[in-house]
């Protein structure tokens, strides 16, 4: 009896990142036994399983006689139930019950039930665009994730709804084109769902420092008493950014799907928006674990990470912060291999003014000086340093509640979008695209400030309340409202604003020594 | 150093084994405190009651200690943790402590000799509240022991948490005199977040206390240092002080020792400020600034020249409108936050205010008038 082999092409998910994997199955004589072999884990070695049902239910016999099965590259570690599709189909070329010939030009992505019906898996936008990278003419893909694969150019995806289907695709059928994606309202594509300003009712102060925080891509501190709409206002902020372009979309989706979060009509539509509980640990929030999947920071990518009672999350969360909010980027270095995750997020954090939460409200506050110098202590360091803006959130008045709204997300994302345009024009030539991203060398090369801007602000820095970084900060966040009011050079006012909103780096400071 | 031996020097042998007997029998004053909330007449005991009222089984133990101690042992104590020490029998003792029956019999000093006697000759005011102040009154004691401070007085605190302390950085931000009272030993910086401006007391002014070095704090130890301050100031100021209030005790006995009180008011409505403005309801001069402190103190008008605040010459008088509504309790940038249009204006309004140094920040982004 002559030995057969059949080399079936797939991809493994490496972080966010897929990697080509070709799944060879050898089968002679001996007795009879299925192996896996190839670093894979246990949702993989449980595939034979799957495999020896999903064959035998699918009408097809599974030849008793000694299987090996490879999956190489030999040192890449596999996960996940992503490979039946390829074990089934290679087992059956191998065994001549379909044709080998299309083989070199489908890539095949699923998870097999009992029954021989093919599933939909995490990451399958990220297989296609392997698919696509590899020069692959098509992925055979389950039915139900086909509109995922679909959204990448140049591939031909096969929606296939079992394994005979992908039997019959390979014996010379016709593919089964992908469903076609449920119609986004063209208006508002980008922006769909997300809660608009117009239902807000007081909280002018807020939203103002929203618009600047959107505007210059600033990330920004909420503090405010329980229940006085922190929480509210910053799920209105992913609103205000401009709409996601596609490439943008396609690199929330891809991260998303990686993670099993699923968007209705495919593509991802509006920004994220992401609420970790404080409780998170720092792999939940920047990616890790084993297998080393995305983390809320990631999920974020493209939108909006937010930290509510920022002083309770554990520091080692909040330093591990710091390397995507430097770069935009988390790199995850596992033994040999480093995995990156891309997380460009705005953050906006939340917090109580004092541990009981009641200072600067209505209520009298029962902190003592330990707890308040403990909270404040919670709250500084590096994090609180890459924070340019900092706005008090108070219970609205009674009056405010029933006056009528001011501006709409709309109106807002149209200043928001000007803003974004003059600096874009402002940054074409610096590696930076928001005021945000101005460092100290850039700001001086970029920024323009008026004398009497300048004055305020070295006022401002003698009289010892601002530090060197707070200063930077101050003419960061003045930019931006230069740029919301469309004016070229920094004024007076901008400044004096951007101080009335800065963090409070050492406010009490004397009157704590 | 040599200043503080002489004075080590100058303490007498029976002043100090007295002053060695009260840190000695402090755990027990402890007990016989909570027992009877407050005996305030046990330091008024002299030695041998002293050890019969407190030594419990431990009396004949405690009285053999006592005649065996040696003098010498605690002045070099004293003088290795560079602590000065003036008993009753001396002339540098301070001569306002005499007014009090139970008078310490040494006072202990850390920091410059020659600087607490120059306190001595100047006047004192005493500004004392509560250690959970609100930033108004964290404020209003800053601000008045600035000005009382660079009108040339001496400003006596406990250096607790709060009031206390907001007074002693007032004082030297007005680069004039303060004295800590402490209830422990005067080389502890208690409480220990203070130390930084036990540090800065020590280098400038001086740091006082009624048991020798080495001695921890004890409760009862609180209102018997509170006596002290009371007795060393001829005015004292309560600034924010609740209805059970240890400053009120503070104010209490300066009034029986027939010293001037002063509060500085409060909101009616804020259970910080009952105590201070029950005070100013029997009778205590309500204090809105230094000026009202000084007209307390005989020669007062020559050292208060009026003068117009610097600060809010040529002030907007949209900044005025603005001030005054932060002066009357609407003191977060939300609370001021009319109507959209406005909050531009606001936010750059109150960063000018506080350019101009008229407002600061405080915690939970409340502005407070700057005293």
């Amino acid at each position: 009896m002559p030995v057969v082999l059949a080399r079936v092409l797939t991809f493994a998910i490496d972080g966010v990142d897929p990697r080509p994997v070709r799944v060879e199955v050898d089968i002679r004589p001996g007795l009879p036994t299925f192996r896996v072999v190839g670093l894979a884990d246990a949702a993989v070695r449980e595939a034979r399983e799957r495999v020896r049902a999903a064959i035998l239910n699918s009408g097809f016999e599974f030849p008793a006689r000694r299987i090996t099965a490879n999956l190489a590259p030999a040192h890449l570690r596999k996960v996940g139930p992503g490979f039946d599709a390829a074990l089934a189909v290679g087992l059956l070329a191998a065994s001549g019950q379909c044709s080998a010939d299309a083989l070199d030009r489908w890539a095949i992505f699923g998870e097999l039930s009992l029954s021989g019906e093919l599933r939909g898996c995490r990451g399958v936008l990220a297989v296609a665009e392997g698919a696509r990278r590899g020069g692959l003419a098509g992925l055979v893909v389950a039915r139900e994730r086909a509109g995922e694969a679909a959204l990448v150019d140049g591939v031909e995806v096969a929606a296939v709804g079992d394994l005979r289907g992908i039997a019959a695709l390979l014996d010379g059928g016709e593919a089964p084109p992908p469903p076609a994606p449920p119609p986004v309202p063209a208006s508002d594509a980008g922006v769909a769902d997300a809660l608009d300003l117009a239902d807000v009712r007081g909280h002018e102060l807020p939203l103002h420092a929203l618009e600047i925080a959107a505007a210059g891509g600033h990330n920004l501190l909420l503090e405010g008493p329980p229940g006085s709409g922190k929480t509210m206002l910053a799920r209105r902020l992913p609103a205000l950014l401009p709409p996601l372009t596609r490439a943008e979309a396609l690199e929330v989706t891809r991260i998303h799907s990686v993670a099993g979060i699923t968007h209705p009509g495919a593509l991802a539509a509006a920004r994220p928006f992401r609420a970790p509980h404080h409780t998170i640990s720092p792999a939940g929030l920047v990616g890790g674990g084993r297998p080393p999947a995305p983390g809320e920071a990631s999920l974020a990518h493209h939108g909006v990470l937010f930290l509510d009672e920022l002083s309770e999350f554990s520091r080692p969360s909040l330093e591990a912060l710091r390397q995507p909010i430097e770069d935009g980027e988390i790199v995850i270095v596992r033994g040999q291999l480093a995995l990156r995750f891309p997380s460009r997020f705005a953050l906006v954090a939340a917090t109580n003014p004092c541990p009981c939460g009641y200072a600067g409200s209505d209520r009298a506050c029962r902190c003592g000086e330990h707890e308040l110098a403990r909270h404040r202590r919670r709250l500084s360091g590096p994090l609180l340093d890459r924070i340019d803006l900092l706005v008090t959130v108070a219970r609205p008045t009674a009056a405010a509640l029933v006056a009528p709204p001011r501006a709409s997300s709309a109106a807002v994302r149209e200043r928001v979008l000007a803003a974004r345009e003059r600096q874009s024009a402002r940054f074409a030539t610096a590696p930076i695209h928001t005021n945000a991203q101005l460092d100290a060398r850039l700001l001086r090369a970029h920024v323009q400030v008026g004398a009497p801007a300048r004055r305020a602000l070295t006022q401002a820095y003698e009289r010892g309340g601002l530090s060197v970084r707070g200063h930077d900060r101050v003419l960061r966040v003045a930019r931006t409202i230069a740029d919301l009011a469309e004016r070229e050079t920094v004024a007076l006012d901008d400044v004096l604003q951007a101080l009335a909103l800065r963090s409070r780096e050492d406010a009490d400071e004397a009157v704590a020594a | 150093m040599s200043a503080s031996a002489t004075l080590v020097a100058r303490a007498c042998d029976a002043c100090l084994r007295r002053s060695w007997l009260i840190a000695r029998l402090a755990g027990h004053i402890e007990l016989a405190w909570t027992a009877r909330r407050g005996s305030s007449a046990l330091l008024a005991l002299d030695e041998a009651a002293l050890v019969d009222a407190l030594g419990g089984g431990r009396r004949s133990a405690i009285a053999q200690e006592h005649v065996r101690f040696d003098p010498d042992a605690l002045r070099r104590r004293c003088a290795a943790s560079a602590v000065a020490a003036s008993c009753r029998c001396d002339a540098s003792y301070p001569a306002p402590l005499r007014e009090l029956p139970d008078a310490p019999s040494v006072l202990y000093a850390r920091g410059r000799p020659e600087r607490l006697a120059e306190a001595l000759e100047r006047d004192r005011v005493a500004l004392v509240g509560a250690r959970r102040a609100s930033p108004y009154g964290l404020e209003q004691a800053r601000g008045l022991a600035r000005d009382l401070a660079a009108a040339g007085l001496a400003v006596v605190s406990g250096m607790a948490l709060g009031v206390d302390a907001a007074a002693h950085v007032g004082a030297l931000e007005g680069e004039g005199l303060t004295l800590a009272v402490l209830a422990c030993g005067p080389e502890l910086a208690y409480p220990a977040s203070k130390r930084r401006l036990h540090a800065r007391i020590v280098d400038v002014g001086a740091v006082v206390a009624e048991l020798p070095p080495g001695t921890a704090p004890r409760r009862w130890c609180f209102p018997a240092r509170n006596r002290i301050i009371a007795a060393l100031a001829q005015v004292t100021v309560v600034v924010e002080a609740g209805e059970r209030s240890g400053s009120l005790i503070t104010a209490g006995q300066a009034a029986d020792l027939g010293r001037e009180v002063a509060a500085i008011p409060g909101l009616v409505s804020s259970p910080l400020a009952a105590g201070a403005n029950a005070l100013i309801a029997d009778g205590a001069r309500l204090v809105r600034g230094a000026h009202d402190v000084l007209e307390l103190l005989p020669g007062a008008p020559a050292r208060a020249p009026e003068r117009a605040d610097p600060r809010r010459a040529g002030l907007d008088p949209d900044l005025v409108a603005l001030l005054g509504c932060v002066c009357a309790g609407r003191d977060t940038a939300a609370a001021l936050g009319g109507d959209a249009a406005s909050v531009d204006a606001i936010l750059a309004g109150l960063a000018q205010l506080e350019l101009r140094g008229l407002v600061r920040r405080a915690a939970g982004g409340r502005y407070v008038p700057a005293a």
